[in-house]
């Protein structure tokens, strides 16, 4: 590749994809055509940048200006101003970026400034689809100092001396999982790679593959040498086409490369990697079922121990981690277990990407040191609660997790303390919910999911859940009594205690912890008959105000059933045995005269 | 197959190629004014000319960029060069043998080439 005067980097990641970032390269390519400046200018498709509220974006380096939602239009202007002549295109650029007549660097702005990436380092900075641009960025170095230089079990203890643990939720520390694995003696041995990210919301596992595929393909490599494996599987959800196609390319350049293959480095280490697809049923995620999967048959959780570590895939001895797991490995062998221990809290080190999504300004990809607060990410770096709403609570770990609500924010979030207030870290979701949410609501919003992906095998997941979300339907439908949210809770406890694998043990956990913290809006459902947010909709009744109400006639018109009725300049009203409580009246209304 | 030493040489090749991505800190800066007036003036041969320099010699440590009018479009093209120690020298009327010169001269071994700063054509 010549040398390029700049670079222009546009995020190709799924978020920006589907807001359009394919045209954006080809208008870049055109114009850059069209003011011959193909030679002088390198245009890199990259992985994602974690700001995917503002997509499609792009960075231009040496600069450093960062674009945000751009359209195809636009480009023209930005070739020809400031690619061309040097004048940046100010109407463009991230506003946050612009600081008085000045540009600040994007590891200024509020979204960036708190961030440490460590797993997400080269999304969005280097092209996925290179691996020179990988090895450039010290990739596969890391590999090349194992293979050399260390025994094992020296790389066993590196890793545990970094004290990571696994980012897939659970947080059991790796280089304890890597060092049972080791001890584990067989012909032949596994390494796997959890890609198949069931939790709604999430996307840092694919982000990572999509950004940054060579990073988990050289880590795993790691993996195999410190246990003694010489074969890798890779188990990824169908519905991820880009980071699928990204992972196979990776692959095949590793092959090519020698990095992936016989006698890796000369050696005589041989590892190869094989990519399985999931089909998206969320117990895959679970890491027997997921096992039971690759090995060809239905996606079906098996009681624990044996552990994988000792009988793991095809029977053999097999170390499963999660993607983000794997991204921080070359990491900690280029830099020291110390550097990378430095990051984090006493129990926690490193850090943690969160899919930060729900009622918030800033949806995206961050990336954090642990020990960081609620409030940090969701006023700092998410930008706050839009329309001035109040923060209700968080929601982390997905359908397994719990809420976290507003008198926790201070919190340092790890692995532990979010255990102790009734959450978990999870893959890394976090919903933030406003005062608009009903707690009910949500708990019966992941419990319908749990139901839909429990897979049958144990009795207390397949009639448990089922029964919870009968409960929780029958509550926010206002036909509750006390009784039921008590036996709701031992209801609870039972499956927790009972179900087989993970997704059943934590089923119950949305509908404890907001039990834990919002019981009094589960008794306002049961007592009082109403749904304290104003979401349940059988226990919402819609009225107008007439002090307030104008006599516009307005709502009366929008009202799709014809409910409202009244003479012009005098209060109307809403007839509620025709009201189908679809709120259109409560959003049109200029003077805020309807009521629920 | 590669051995660690045919991993380094790769990633010695990219380093000038990924570092640009660093916002150019610690680099030598070197900007050439593109507006209207450099453009009519030639600045186009001559920015080609530096990066084929830099590209030539191997020169990890600094890179080419463009802003406009700076003001003085009799002088056009202007090259301003910023130096790693933040020293900026000015210069006047480039060529394109001239940005070799630079590029020998200053980007390489830290030398002012005085006659062809702004204050040489100023007097």
């Amino acid at each position: 590749m010549k040398l390029a005067r700049a670079h222009v980097l546009v995020c190709g990641g799924t978020g920006c994809t589907s807001s359009g970032s394919g045209k954006i390269i080809e208008a870049l390519n055109e114009n850059l055509e069209k003011y011959n400046l193909t030679d002088e200018i390198n245009v890199i498709k990259t992985g994602c940048f974690g700001l995917c509220a503002l997509g499609p974006v792009m960075i231009v380096y040496p600069e450093g200006c960062f674009y945000s939602m751009v359209k195809p239009e636009d480009i023209e202007e930005i070739v020809s101003e400031h690619l061309l002549k040097g004048r940046i295109v100010k109407r463009l650029l991230y506003q946050e970026t612009v600081h008085e007549d000045n540009i600040k660097s994007l590891n200024d702005v509020d979204f960036y400034k708190k961030q440490k990436r460590v797993a997400l380092r080269n999304c969005g900075v280097i092209n996925p689809e290179n691996i020179e641009e990988y090895i450039g960025v010290n990739g596969y170095s890391a590999l090349g100092k194992v293979l050399t230089s260390m025994k094992p079990q020296e790389v066993i203890d590196e890793i545990m001396k970094s004290g990571l643990r696994g980012r897939g939720g659970g947080g059991f520390p790796t280089g304890l999982k890597w060092s049972f694995a080791a001890k584990s003696v067989d012909d032949q041995k596994y390494v796997a790679c959890n890609a198949d990210e069931g939790d709604p919301g999430a996307f840092m596992d694919r982000s990572i593959l999509e950004g940054d595929p060579h990073s988990v393909i050289e880590a795993m490599a790691i993996a195999g040498y410190a246990i003694g494996a010489t074969e890798g599987y890779i188990y990824i959800r169908a519905e991820y086409p880009i980071a699928v196609a990204r992972l196979q390319i990776a692959i095949e350049q590793a092959k090519e490369y020698g990095m992936l293959g016989k006698n890796i480095f000369d050696s005589g280490f041989d590892f190869d990697l094989h990519i399985r697809l999931g089909a998206g049923a969320f117990v895959c995620g679970e890491e027997t079922a997921l096992m039971t999967s690759i090995e060809g048959h239905r996606g079906e959780p098996r009681p624990r121990p044996p552990f994988p570590a000792v009988k793991g895939l095809f029977g053999k001895p097999t170390v499963l981690n999660n993607v983000e797991t794997y991204a921080n490995i070359p990491v900690i062998i280029n830099e020291g277990a110390e550097e990378f221990a430095k990051i984090g809290t006493e129990k926690s080190k490193g850090t943690k990407v969160f899919a930060v999504g729900g009622k918030i300004h800033n949806t995206g990809l961050v990336e954090i040191p642990m020990g960081t607060t609620l409030r940090e990410i969701v006023y700092e770096i998410g930008g706050g609660i839009p329309n001035g709403k109040k923060f209700k609570a968080a929601q982390t770990g997905g359908p397994s997790g719990g809420c976290i609500p507003a008198q926790y924010l201070d919190i340092p979030i790890d692995y532990d303390s979010l255990i102790s207030i009734g959450s978990m870290m999870g893959s890394g979701g976090l919903i933030v919910m406003d005062e608009d949410t009903c707690m009910v609501d949500i708990a019966k919003f992941f419990l319908a999911f749990t139901v839909d992906e429990s897979c049958g095998k144990c009795a207390p997941c397949r009639i448990g859940t089922k029964r919870m979300y009968e409960i929780l339907d029958k509550i926010t439908k206002g036909n509750g009594t006390l009784d039921d949210i008590k036996n709701l809770k031992e209801l609870c406890y039972n499956v927790k205690e009972s179900a087989l694998c993970g997704l059943g043990q934590t089923a119950p956990n949305p509908i404890l912890s907001t039990l834990r913290y919002f019981e009094d809006e589960y008794i306002a459902h049961v007592v009082d008959k109403k749904c304290p947010a104003g979401v349940c909709k059988d226990l919402v009744t819609y009225s107008i105000d007439p002090e307030k109400c104008k006599g516009c006639s307005l709502c009366s018109r929008k009202c799709p059933v014809g409910a409202i009725s009244g003479e012009i300049k005098s209060p109307f009203v809403i007839d509620t045995t025709k009201c189908i409580k679809c709120g259109v009246c409560a959003e049109t209304c200029k003077f805020g005269a309807v009521v629920k | 197959m590669k051995t660690l030493e045919e991993l380094a040489a790769i990633r010695n090749k990219m380093k000038g190629d990924v570092t640009i991505r660093n916002e150019g800190k610690d680099k030598i800066r070197i900007v050439v004014g593109m507006a209207t007036c450099g453009i009519a003036a030639g600045a186009r041969p001559v920015m080609k000319t530096l990066m084929e320099e830099i590209e030539k010699r191997q020169i990890k440590n600094a890179y080419v960029t463009q802003t406009g009018c700076i003001g003085l479009c009799k002088l056009e093209p202007i090259v301003e060069v910023y130096m790693e120690n933040g020293e900026k020298i000015t210069y006047a009327k480039v060529d394109s043998e001239k940005a070799v010169r630079i590029i020998n001269e200053t980007v390489v071994n830290g030398k002012v080439i005085n006659e062809f700063t702004v204050g040489a054509y100023e007097k």
